[in-house]
């Protein structure tokens, strides 16, 4: 039986974008968060 | 014997102050560049190339499952040619550049597994088989696991990040197995398709793929620069944090 190749090739397309997506966030709010913990020491 | 060109290069930048002064601007431009540039390939790869004569649409999944497959590959390598920099050199730059690749790499090569899989499906008829190129693949995702997870037991130890990098480049023997995998077994995964030189894709179909390969490239490249400065700017504060508690 052939499949219809559309939701897997959707699935596919959505997996890449979330992972993308979510590495972003977590790389970005990591990084600021070193940041400001850097300012802090400065003036703490 | 002259230094080669590069070696100026790598020293130059690995001095912390200068590489944030060109990494801080540098990401923004890497980073959007990057989406614009996959967005744009993978529009193109859904609705302005043909379907494969065999695979139909199914094919489509090629423009980010190479991408993948490519990025985790990559990754890998630049664990292995900054451990070796940290090794010989002592840059300390060197080490954060190849943990700061370890989570990019792991997520593209576990992307790589996962479209693979969903490709597997309505072409091959099955979502994983034991083959050469696939238990490949899945050695290196495993292999990156271990690597960041040695990392944080030998940062837990404060230790000076030689385990590491030994594993780094140890690691690298994958490298040349996945690519040389369809070469060496019969396996289900298909025969490389796409060289330096050549290529048995059509370029109807193949164009895309250049947009979504860069782009997924500079993509990778401003989040380990993002990560990089992440990893920076905590071991300052710690360093200063430590400082002012033995005064």
């Amino acid at each position: 039986m052939k499949l219809d190749p559309w939701p897997f090739v959707t699935a596919a397309y959505a997996i890449v974008a979330i992972a993308a997506v979510a590495m972003s966030l977590l790389s970005w709010r990591a990084m600021r968060r070193a940041e400001r913990a850097l300012e802090e020491s400065r003036r703490a | 014997m002259p230094k080669p060109w590069f070696v100026p290069a790598i020293h130059a930048l690995a001095n912390p102050a200068r590489f944030l002064k060109i990494a801080r601007p540098l990401t923004p431009v890497l980073f959007w560049l990057g989406v614009a540039l996959a967005v744009f390939g993978c529009w193109a790869g859904l609705t302005q190339t043909p379907p494969d004569y065999l695979q139909g649409d199914a094919v489509r999944i090629i423009y980010v499952h190479v991408p993948t497959a490519w990025l985790g590959m990559a990754g890998w390598s630049g664990i292995a040619i900054s451990s070796i920099a940290y090794l010989v050199w002592r840059h300390p730059l060197a080490r954060v550049a190849a943990q700061a690749i370890a989570l990019p790499g792991a997520v593209f090569a576990g992307l790589c597994l996962v479209t693979g899989s969903i490709w597997g499906r309505p072409t091959w008829g099955t979502w994983w088989q034991w083959d050469g190129r696939l238990t490949s693949m899945l050695l290196l995702f495993f292999v990156y696991l271990a690597y960041m997870a040695l990392v944080r037991a030998d940062d837990d130890r404060g230790g000076d990040g030689r385990i590491p990098a030994i594993f780094g480049i140890a690691g690298s023997v994958l490298l040349p197995i996945i690519r040389y995998s369809v070469v060496w077994w019969n396996t289900l995964h298909q025969g490389q398709s796409i060289g330096l030189t050549s290529s048995t894709i059509a370029m109807s179909i193949m164009w895309p793929l250049f947009f979504t390969l860069a782009g997924f490239t500079l993509f990778f490249a401003a989040i380990v620069l993002i990560r990089m400065r992440a990893l920076i700017a905590g071991a300052k504060a710690e360093a200063r944090l430590r400082r002012k508690a033995t005064v």
